[in-house]
């Protein structure tokens, strides 16, 4: 197998109508999924449009998912936008990728024209209009090797800059291989899908969906905004299977949800991108307590998720729930500061290597080189382990178990945030000297120090325009001056005092 | 009135926050400032919201938030 898109071509004969993706106002089947993909596909074809980066600028909805895999037969790779996201990090991303094809809808065609990019944008109902060219699309299959880049998608950079993981087909075919057993996708899985398409979380819904023929129900953003209509909707589709960022279980189990009902159709729960409260964790199991919890963890650079743990016994409050072991086909090492491993229990860099690791950060060698390196306990052959920045041991089991950070990123709402970004958008604002990021974990909050003549509201204002609501501080703080180190950096550790 | 809206200033929201009546239809309040806001309301009024209660209507306004704590105090 070569080709993502053979998973579907596998799967379509055999379920035909059965709906693959659905949302409130409709559903697509595996049949017209392929189609409407082989349409799409045709259509960049035959405008030449081959072996580059086709931004896919639409909202979450199963068209999308029928676009992603239009760019894949057309040779290329698909780099998910949406409109929801914030103008300042949009603006950078097409700086970096030049695109030359922007498949859009009506609104995010007027918003891609705004950001200068109107002459690249594709109409998504022209694409899906066109006739499938079958022969062209087998010649392009015909050239294609699994080490092409399947997608593009971007992550949050310290310096301002967000990063374009991109991930080849034989990573992401593997990641398939390796997940959907773990989850037990199968034909009976029906899920709700909670995040957004621009993440590769979603990865875990769209491959389930393609490779064992799986439904998958996309949740509207705005049923965050209350508990009880998300567990409405878990019942009126009888979902059996989530897998969903810890922050959004949270939101129904936290705000006493379970009072009121309980999912009745759960199977299998799984949680991750970011540390699952065990006492939200026990409130999910006494209203699911027929589910399997699974916790995922892995970086998008080791493409979709790397480690799981099967919670098979009782936690206590507070105690932290382990990462496990690798997926099938991936490994591991504990690297200390001097490149040396770990001795056991003790802790060191979870360093990922093996098949899922994705090529590496689009036209950014520098940022490539640095997080994809040699494996420093190899020094026979070329061999390359991705330095997560996380820091972990093993338990007394065996389990990975996380500890925390080596650098500044944090997690909030399951999203990976850079402290760095933040300030440097910040610095951005007219008014603003320098600025320095804290986040308090206990209560998930953002303070933002800086020096300048603005005030707070107006900064405020900025960071809100030009960041996702989840990076945006919920307090700001203007200073005289910020407590410098001897070294000129800001002093994180007397602002962190501070604020207490 | 003046709490709730303190609570919203904090937020530090591109709105009118005492007039508006569409904070969460029009996008204006995500997720994470509904829960915020629950917590604060929770802290400052002493009460409990419950889930039957976290529903856009409720929220939409700073009059509508004030309609529910005030109904939630009554309870």
């Amino acid at each position: 197998m070569k080709n993502i898109l053979e998973f579907l071509e596998n799967t379509a004969p055999k379920l035909g109508d059965k709906p693959a993706f659905a949302d409130e106002s409709g559903s697509l089947s595996f049949a017209e999924l392929l189609r409407l993909a082989r349409a799409g596909g045709s259509f960049l074809a035959e405008r030449g449009i081959y072996r580059q980066p086709v931004v896919v600028f639409m909202d979450k909805a199963p068209r999308t998912i029928a676009a992603f895999f239009a760019v894949m037969y057309a040779g290329c790779c698909y780099v998910p936008l949406e409109k929801g996201m914030p103008l300042h990090r949009l603006r950078m991303i097409l700086q970096r990728l030049q695109p030359q094809a922007i498949v859009c809808d009506e609104e995010s065609a007027a918003l891609a024209a705004e950001l200068g990019a109107g002459d690249k944008v594709i109409d998504s109902s022209e694409l899906f209009a066109a006739e499938t060219d079958d022969a062209s699309l087998a010649a392009i299959r015909r050239r294609h090797i699994d080490t092409d880049p399947a997608y593009i998608v971007f992550t949050s950079g310290s310096t301002g800059v967000p990063k374009g993981v991109t991930a080849c087909h034989r990573s992401v075919i593997d990641y398939a291989n390796a997940l959907c057993p773990v989850i037990g996708a199968s034909e009976d899985s029906r899920f709700a899908m909670q995040v957004p398409l621009y993440v590769d979380a979603c990865m875990k819904e769209i491959l389930s969906v393609i490779k064992c023929g799986s439904t998958a129900f996309l949740m509207p953003q705005s049923l965050f905004m209350s508990p009880l209509r998300v567990l409405d909707f878990l019942n009126r589709y009888e979902i059996n299977t989530i897998c969903w960022v810890a922050s959004a279980l949270t939101l129904v189990s936290g705000l006493g949800a379970f009072e009121e009902g309980r999912p009745e159709h759960m199977k299998t729960v799984c949680f991750g991108s970011e540390v699952f409260p065990v006492k939200q964790l026990h409130l999910w199991q006494s209203a699911c307590p027929e589910a399997r919890f699974i916790n995922l963890y892995g970086p998008t650079e080791a493409t979709g998720m790397s480690f799981y743990f099967n919670v098979d016994r009782d936690f206590a409050e507070g105690e932290a729930i382990p990462v496990g072991r690798p997926f099938d086909n991936t490994d591991f090492i504990l690297l200390r500061e001097d490149d040396t491993e770990a001795p056991a229990g003790e802790p060191g860099e979870i360093c990922i290597r093996g098949t899922a690791l994705s090529l590496g950060y689009f036209d950014d060698p520098e940022r490539t080189a640095a997080a994809f390196t040699q494996n420093p306990l190899n020094p026979h052959y070329p061999e390359t382990v991705y330095r997560t920045g996380d820091i972990g041991r093993l338990n007394e089991r065996g389990e990975l178990v996380f500890i925390s950070r080596k650098d500044s990123q944090i997690k909030n709402m399951g999203h990976r945030i850079e402290l760095g970004e933040i300030e440097s958008c910040a610095c951005l604002c007219g008014g603003v000297e320098s600025a320095c990021c804290l986040f308090e974990k206990e209560k998930s909050k953002l303070y933002l120090y800086y020096m300048g003549t603005a005030d707070e509201k107006s900064v405020q204002k900025h960071l809100r325009k030009e960041l996702p609501r989840y990076m945006v501080p919920t307090k700001l703080y203007r200073m005289q001056t910020l407590p410098l180190l001897p070294n000129g950096k800001i002093d994180r550790k007397s602002l962190i005092d501070m604020e207490r | 009135m003046d709490e709730i809206i303190e609570i919203l200033n904090g937020l530090g929201l591109d709105a009118d926050i005492e007039h508006c009546t569409s904070l969460v239809d029009d996008g204006i309040l995500a997720s994470l400032d509904i829960v915020s806001i629950i917590a604060e309301l929770s802290d400052v009024f002493d009460i409990t919201i419950p889930a039957r209660d976290i529903v856009p209507e409720n929220f939409n306004s700073a009059e509508a938030m004030l309609n529910m704590v005030n109904r939630l105090l009554d309870d």
